[in-house]
């Protein structure tokens, strides 16, 4: 066993500074040179403030906005730090609900969910993605049915033609890669920034 | 399920199959030492490691002192995790002022990334230090991978060789695989991974103001150097606590695509490597086919579950697709088949939360990990255990016929069937015995989220990824206690070592045998009937060992979902 203690020892010395800091710290290089905005987050600044990031999602509630997806993701109560509360969109603390498909509770949250969406919107069919959370808890996408859902109390808050509204979603709808791969979809912040900047303008 | 769905698979399956010839062809060469594209810029790398630790490239090891080495570095790089983790609030790259991880999680931690698991019990951006993610865990994730491939290649030696002692040697076998395999291929990755728009920088938390004024606090770090190689490896430990679901470890469906691809990458790849090394490709073909069938049935039935749903959606007036846990950008399809890749691997990685699954889209992984993470499996690991239940196969296929059995030309006999049974005993004793006490003793149940069946499979979930290194959780559970950092730290500590030391006897002892010549008698190993057998022996093995388990957790979780019953 001795004999290999040496060798153990140094070899994992040697490893942890070629894979564990070198290898890190040039790709860290390398992607700072040639793809600076991805590295640094993707962050998405408007007036000389970052608003977030353009691949995350963030926490929509306002009714001239569109909504993303539930979010499960929690963050420390500001009264007592050893405990919880419900954060949604949380960057620094990702996570899903991990509800089982028979759990009581994510039955009750997606019967409120619906009955929310429903009230919000008008009595249709919702879609699916609107009452369930996200894996991440950072979906920045819907679908484009739940996008276009949202169309009529957008349009009513905003006092917008809802063809308006339409014609920016289908712009925003990005489909799949090549036609194949991931699904349809629409970015949540880049939409709700152009619905800022059509106001504006 | 839909057209497209399928067509994703099925581009999935056709590239991963694509990529073992070029792939398993090049590692041979790396292994067998010779020449490659890569020897130029790599070999004065290699040599100098050599030098700088003392190791003699030319002297092979036997089976016992490679097998020790093997434990001598694994324990060393288990020290190395656990001191740096104890230390970050007084190391460097700590701009979030990260504490110091307490001593059951680091000790879970240090033994989960040592052993290729990645089980987390700690959530990466609220827990580690940059350099943490970094020096301890990157690290690992390079090196507990190369020690599965270096593992796998002593065995393959055993059948392969004739009449020796040794089976090669265990600093080189690990230099080479991390040298030229994986840190090139991580490399490529990673700056891919970036490019799509993964993050990769020091800098600190950036606090957003978002549209509606509220503030975002968006974890940064070096994250695609350790994303590219927690997939590539199969240790699937994410750089941020919900993993691959984070659109800042998987932005893009073509991210997904390729994390994926990663997952099973190499593994596939070894069985051609095998094929060569054997000096029979259609050998390696056989077992890639073996492997396939098992993996193409999950992805079907995983599929299948998650599209059909949930009928208590379907009460609610909505489409019941399981979209909980689940993100747009994938959908169903690309979920589903990261489920059951990242199980069939001992990946564990994760872009969709397996708890939330459909009782029998969630049980297909539980199934993938108990049979012993084969199909395909863990880098090394998943062929070392494959050749473990071929062992067994060739001993069935040797009893029916009353014939002394044999499998490229060596004699299987008492010695190695009673190693390959005892690495197989090894995974129902560490699940069932502790699932059978957590669900019974108080201090383990109040971990549980879901009341009912499904937190049964929350335990046995838990047991299940960890005794086979997988490190995918059905995370609604409370790992983090005295109680399961403990025992699921053993249970990877003797799902990994009680495997390889069995696998290592088998071959010490095989390299020793005269090579016989194949004769009339010779059950042929590289066509269907011996892949129908194969197969049929992994699935009596796992069926008659786990299905009293899963039918108290799953199956009986999904005929009350039938019945639309909540817990």
């Amino acid at each position: 066993m001795l004999q290999h203690l040496r060798p153990a020892i140094l070899m994992i010395a040697l490893f942890t500074a070629l894979t564990g800091i070198l290898y890190p710290l040039a790709v860290t290089g390398i992607a700072q040179v040639a793809f600076p905005r991805q590295a640094n987050g993707s962050l998405v600044e408007l007036n000389g403030k970052v608003i977030g990031s353009s691949i995350m999602g963030q926490s929509f509630s306002g009714e001239r906005y569109f909504h993303g997806r539930p979010s499960a993701t929690v963050g420390p109560d500001p009264k007592d730090a050893t405990k919880t509360v419900d954060t949604p969109y949380n960057a620094a603390s990702s996570a899903g609900s991990n509800y089982g498909p028979t759990s009581k509770a994510l039955n009750e949250r997606m019967r409120e969910a619906v009955e929310q969406r429903k009230s919000e919107n008008g009595a249709q069919r919702v879609p699916t993605d609107l009452v369930t959370a996200s894996g991440s808890g950072l979906d920045p996408h819907i679908s484009p049915e739940a996008a276009l859902f949202q169309v009529p109390r957008v349009a009513k808050a905003r006092n917008m033609p809802e063809d308006r509204l339409r014609q920016l979603v289908g712009e925003h709808t990005e489909g799949r890669l090549l036609g194949i791969l991931g699904e349809p979809r629409v970015n949540v912040l880049a939409l709700n920034l152009a619905l800022d900047g059509t106001v504006r303008r | 399920m839909t057209i497209n769905g399928w067509i994703q698979i099925a581009i999935y399956f056709a590239v991963l199959t694509a990529l073992v010839v070029p792939l398993g062809r090049f590692m041979a060469r790396v292994f067998a030492g010779e020449r490659t594209f890569l020897t130029p810029v790599l070999k004065p790398v290699e040599t100098l490691i050599y030098r700088l630790s003392g190791v003699d490239e030319a002297r092979e090891q036997h089976w016992l002192t490679y097998t020790i080495a093997m434990l001598a570095f694994n324990a060393a790089g288990f020290l190395a995790v656990y001191a740096i983790l104890r230390l970050q609030a007084v190391l460097p790259l700590n701009p979030a002022d990260m504490s110091a991880v307490a001593p059951d999680l680091a000790f879970n931690t240090a033994v989960s990334f040592a052993t290729n698991t990645n089980w987390q019990n700690y959530g990466g951006e609220s827990t580690m230090s940059y350099l943490s993610q970094m020096a301890a865990l990157t690290t690992q994730n390079f090196v507990s991978a190369a020690t599965g491939i270096a593992l796998v290649l002593a065995l393959i030696r055993g059948f392969a060789r004739a009449s020796m002692q040794t089976v090669g040697n265990f600093w080189v076998d690990m230099t080479r695989s991390t040298l030229y395999v994986l840190l090139p291929l991580s490399f490529l990755c990673a700056l891919f991974l970036v490019w799509q728009g993964v993050p990769q920088n020091l800098g600190a938390y950036v606090d957003a103001t978002t549209l509606e004024g509220a503030t975002q606090s968006l974890s940064q770090g070096p994250a695609a150097s350790q994303i590219a190689i927690k997939q590539l490896g199969t240790n699937g430990g994410g750089f941020w606590n919900a993993n691959s679901s984070v659109p800042y470890e998987n932005p893009t469906p073509l991210t997904n695509f390729v994390e994926m691809l990663y997952i099973l990458l190499i593994s596939a790849a070894l069985t051609h490597t095998f094929g060569r090394m054997v000096k029979d490709e259609r050998q390696g073909w056989a077992i890639y086919a073996a492997m396939s069938v098992i993996f193409l049935a999950g992805v079907v039935v995983t599929y299948w579950a998650e599209s059909a749903g949930n009928p208590l959606f379907a009460a609610l007036g909505l489409d019941p697709a399981n979209m909980e846990g689940k993100e747009v950008r994938f959908g169903i399809a690309n979920s589903s088949l990261w489920a059951v890749a990242t199980t069939a691997a001992s990946n564990g990685s994760v872009n969709a939360m397996h708890d939330s699954f459909t009782p029998l889209g969630g049980m297909i992984p539980i199934i993938l990990m108990q049979l012993g993470e084969i199909v395909y499996g863990g880098v090394g690991s998943g062929l070392y255990g494959m050749l473990l239940l071929v062992v067994i196969a060739m001993f069935v296929a040797g009893l029916m016929v009353g014939r002394t059995p044999e499998y490229l030309g060596k004699k299987i006999e008492a010695k190695e069937v009673k190693m390959a049974i005892l690495a197989v005993v090894v995974l129902p004793l560490m699940i069932l015995g502790f699932t059978a006490i957590s669900v019974v003793a108080p201090f383990s149940l109040s971990s549980v989220q879901d009341p009912g069946p499904h937190g049964f499979s929350e335990i046995l979930y838990l047991f299940t990824s960890q005794t086979a290194n997988n490190g995918s959780a059905f995370a609604g559970f409370t790992g983090n206690t005295l109680w399961y950092n403990t025992t699921g730290g053993l249970s990877m500590l003797v799902g990994r070592y009680f495997v390889i030391i069995p696998a290592m006897a088998i071959a010490g002892s095989l390299v020793e045998k005269k090579l016989l010549p194949a004769s009339a008698g010779t059950f042929p190993t590289h066509g269907g009937l011996f892949v129908g057998l194969l197969v049929g022996v992994i699935l009596i093995i796992g069926g008659l060992t786990f299905f009293p388990a899963l039918a108290l957790g799953p199956v009986v979780e999904h005929l009350a979902m039938l019945a639309k019953s909540v817990f």
